[in-house]
């Protein structure tokens, strides 16, 4: 028995049970870093990752309901050498401090980007009320979502 | 418990002095008797190369004890080193909180780290530039004087050159320090006082390995422990046998009630875990204290140890008070609630022990490690990565004692021991609950010429190498136990429960007593700012009461109090940054009057200078309360900042706003609660923080004092921001708040 997963483009297999939370495959299976167990009932989002575009919580997402789809982690993004418009945002703006949230909230912005092409301050903060940050770096990272959606225009 | 005068006599046996001098929280460091002091951390750590060490591959390797956790601070550190060294900041490797390399810097608190590593690290590369130019002069042939460096290259005339790293090897720092050789001065620096970018940030958003939750090593297993979230609860059966023989699962550990699974896969440990858990019986005493309001009345009558924090004593000031206020103010409980549970990776070798965690303070944890594991410290290596935000004192030294008593089963395998959302919630040591009772009163031209703050708390810490006890979890669960060390209070100046309680303003006269309680039914420990977030709150909050009697502006009824120039200047330009004048004071004092949205409208102020000794702080809130719901909204706030000599502007405002904006949220939201057996908060919804749509915008202005001495932040902003909503509140519905959190139910019950 093995899950077969797409993930950033490349084809895995886990020998994970069908239901085990696909957070864990990807990290330990896949050796993803970025996204997070935070809080593992999908109430905080440092685990988003992108299910053919779309936002889902992979601590309670089961990893076999993914595997007929694309995932998208932070990593798909881009790298350090070749950064995408949030991952560029969020260093210009210094949008961090701990940064354990980060993850979660560049791939929850993605979401928000990819669907609204110049969102207002108000739709950034309802799009990302789902996830939490505890270092109240709330202002940097609307400004980072700003500024990447510029960009992106 | 009767007067607190009375209590007093607890202290005559002289226990208060023994009990102040074995502050668990300085290094104890072996020194010649005769040793002169040195700057900062030098002081404790005095060998030159425990600091620097020039590599001949042309980098240089700095070490530090403090500890990144997202505050920026090792971005700060490499700013001082490289101005000081005149090297280029990616030449620089920093190796910190490594209890087998670095210096030991004690715990990364109290906003500290810029005075105690960065002033070791100034002093410690001046004197290494002055050895490096030496060894220079004399391999070229000419005299210091004549030496110029830019990045590590050594010029001197006639196109004479050579680099640190060839001179390396001449220049010694195997040698005692001695911070003869004075740093540059302000003027001088490059890169001290510039808003260089933070090298973490780039891992964090690329999906780097920037965590211990990222560390693999090969052959890792995956670690669960298993807890009630009843403190003191006994562990009388648990069903090993049956979890043993689950898929994956390569050890179970029961020790007294210490309980704890791992397995191959991190899915299989938490399956193991959960089962265990249905499986164990546990004996809850449920002896913990009251819940709500009767919490506050219940601490009042417990044991307590009393001092009279500061005291100032003018009779005849005190005669001519005509006017007199009392108000009570408490705080609830309220927990770290780090984003990331704690994490730890644990790897025995041959009864050697080595740890990667996010500790705040590896040397101590160590300390407290070989006790319980009876061990000499030397078997113990502790290395700290970096966790989520800590704020505090939080699950992160637990979770590495959690993690060795489990390894311990699975010699050479290093097993990563991940606590789960309910585990955190459930055991982190918690922020105090605190009770203010102010008494004050006013002569007839409204200055304050009699002012009281008494203060009843739990401890504000408890932190691994207490003397007399270990403070980590699980030594209380074993079969043989450790006691945990006794509720102790930080003294002043810096104080625990008692810090900021005395007041900066000049009052005729004033008394601080704090009342630290013996019993600590629920743990409580450092939760960033300790007891100033409390104090303060009473303290300003308290300042707009006594403002409102003698019918004055709060800004300028401050002022009249406060001679300090620095205080002075942080209050007038918060004032001036958000536009706050006494007619708009006046105005929105007004009590139910909502504006055209039906909103009550108010603007608030607050300020503080961080233990008396740390960053200038003033904040103004604008808060909009909904008179239906009673919810609180803070719309704006403003703050200006004297940090003294600024390292890094943009990481300062980056502190001051993230403390604005945490402190927010404590404010309006955040209370643990608790019933007779249990901690009640498992996970977000129990404990519910601000979010996104909450936020307030923030503007921070920072008043740079290039020549006076670096002053920290990292805490600076939360007590006068506390202060300053709740001011707001009070002005914008005519009540005063008095116990937090300020939440729409409290606003609501006021409004009524």
């Amino acid at each position: 028995m093995s899950i077969s997963l797409t993930v950033n483009g490349a084809r895995y297999t886990s020998p994970a049970l069908p239901e085990t939370p696909l957070l864990y495959v990807l990290r330990n299976d896949v050796g993803i870093n970025s996204a997070k167990y935070g809080c593992g009932a999908a109430l905080c989002g440092a685990c988003t990752v992108l299910l053919d575009g779309q936002p889902i919580r992979s601590c309670v997402y089961p990893a076999s309901a993914a595997s007929s789809g694309q995932v998208t982690t932070l990593e798909g993004l881009g790298d350090p050498k070749r950064l995408h418009a949030l991952q560029r945002a969020f260093i210009e703006e210094q949008a961090a401090q701990c940064g354990y949230c980060s993850a979660g909230m560049i791939m929850s912005a993605k979401a928000l980007l990819d669907r609204v092409r110049n969102p207002d301050e108000n739709q950034i903060r309802e799009a990302m009320a789902g996830n939490l940050c505890r270092c109240g770096t709330h202002t940097r990272i609307v400004r980072a979502i700003q500024r990447a959606a510029k960009e992106l225009a | 418990m009767s007067s607190g005068l009375q209590r007093r006599a607890l202290l005559k046996g002289g226990s208060l002095t023994v009990l102040f001098s074995l502050s668990p929280f300085v290094p104890v460091v072996a020194q010649a008797p005769a040793a002169a002091v040195l700057p900062g951390s030098l002081n404790g750590n005095r060998q030159l190369d425990s600091w620097l060490r020039i590599n001949a591959d042309g980098t240089v390797t700095m070490f530090t004890g403090k500890v990144e956790l997202g505050q920026g601070i090792l971005t700060a550190l490499t700013q001082i080193v490289a101005d000081e060294l005149d090297v280029d900041r990616d030449r620089l490797q920093v190796v910190s909180g490594d209890t087998s390399r670095t210096p030991n810097e004690g715990v990364t608190s109290g906003s500290l780290s810029i005075q105690d590593s960065g002033t070791a690290l100034q002093f410690a590369c001046a004197e290494a530039r002055s050895l490096l130019l030496g060894a220079a002069a004399a391999r070229l042939g000419v005299d210091t004087g004549a030496l110029e460096v830019s990045d590590g290259t050594v010029q001197g005339p006639g196109g004479k050159r050579t680099t640190y790293w060839e001179v390396a090897s001449d220049a010694s720092f195997r040698r005692e320090a001695t911070a003869k050789a004075l740093p540059k001065s302000s003027r001088q620096h490059r890169l001290v006082g510039q808003s260089v970018q933070r090298r973490d940030i780039p891992a964090k958003v690329t999906g780097g390995e920037a965590y211990v939750h990222d560390l693999r090593l090969p052959g890792m297993v995956h670690g669960r422990v298993v807890r009630p979230r009843a403190p003191r609860a006994r562990l009388l059966e648990a069903d090993i046998a049956a979890v043993q023989a689950m898929p994956g699962v390569l050890a179970v550990v029961r020790d007294g009630s210490f309980l704890a699974v791992a397995a191959s896969r991190e899915e299989q440990a938490i399956a193991a875990a959960l089962a265990l858990q249905a499986g164990a019986r546990w004996e809850l005493p449920g002896d913990l204290p009251p819940a709500g309001v009767a919490l506050f009345t219940h601490m009042r009558q417990q044991r307590s140890v009393d001092t009279v924090v500061s005291e100032k004593t003018n009779a005849l000031a005190s005669a001519t008070g005509t006017t007199r206020l009392a108000s009570e103010f408490t705080r609830p409980f309220q927990a770290h609630a780090s984003i990331g549970p704690s994490c730890a990776v644990a790897q025995w070798n041959d009864g050697k022990l080595r740890v990667w965690c996010h500790s705040q303070g590896v040397f101590p944890l160590r300390a407290d490690m070989a006790k319980v594991l009876r061990l000499p410290p030397a078997s113990i290596t502790v290395m700290h990565r970096e966790g989520s935000g800590c704020y505090g004192h939080n699950g992160a030294d637990d979770v590495a004692l959690d993690a060795a008593l489990l390894a311990k089963a699975l010699p050479g395998t290093p097993v990563r021991m991940q606590w789960m959302r309910e585990d955190e919630f459930g055991w982190e040591p918690l922020g105090s609950a605190m009770s203010m009772q102010m008494r004050g009163s006013l002569d007839a031209s409204g200055k304050v010429v009699d002012w009281q703050h008494e203060v009843w708390s739990y401890t504000h810490s408890t932190r691994p190498n207490d003397p007399d006890g270990s403070n980590l979890l699980a030594a209380w669960a074993l079969q043989e136990p450790l006691p945990a060390g006794p509720s102790r209070n930080i003294p002043q100046p810096s104080g625990g429960s008692d810090r900021n309680a005395v007041p900066l303003y000049e009052f005729a006269q004033h008394k601080v007593v704090n009342h630290l309680l013996v019993d600590l039914p629920i743990r409580t420990s450092a939760l960033r700012t300790l007891g100033a977030y409390g104090n303060v709150f009473a303290l300003e909050s308290f300042m707009d009461e006594m403002a409102g009697a003698a019918g004055m502006d709060p800004v300028e009824f401050r002022l009249a109090h406060l001679r300090d120039p620095r205080g002075r200047a942080v209050i007038e330009r918060a004032a001036s940054m958000s536009g706050w004048n006494r007619r708009m004071a006046a105005e929105t004092r007004n009590p139910k009057t909502p504006v055209g949205s039906g909103m009550l409208k108010g603007r608030g102020i607050g300020f503080a200078k961080y233990k008396n000794m740390a960053a200038y702080c003033a904040v103004v809130a604008e808060v909009s309360v909904d008179p239906r719901s009673g919810a609180v909204k803070v719309d704006r706030a403003w703050a200006a900042v004297d940090a003294g000599l600024v390292i890094n502007p943009d990481g300062l405002r980056n502190q001051i706003e993230g403390g604005i904006v945490q402190s927010t949220s404590w404010t309006l939201y955040e209370s643990a609660a608790h019933d007779q057996t249990r901690l009640l908060s498992r996970n977000w919804p129990d404990y519910p923080i601000l979010r996104f749509p909450e936020m307030p915008t923030v503007q921070v202005e920072l008043i740079d004092r290039p020549d006076e001495k670096p002053l920290g932040v990292g805490e600076g902003a939360q007590g006068p921001t506390v202060a300053a909503i709740a001011n707001a509140v009070a002005m914008a519905t005519g009540r005063r708040a008095r116990d937090l959190p300020l939440n729409a139910d409290r606003i609501k019950a006021l409004l009524a």
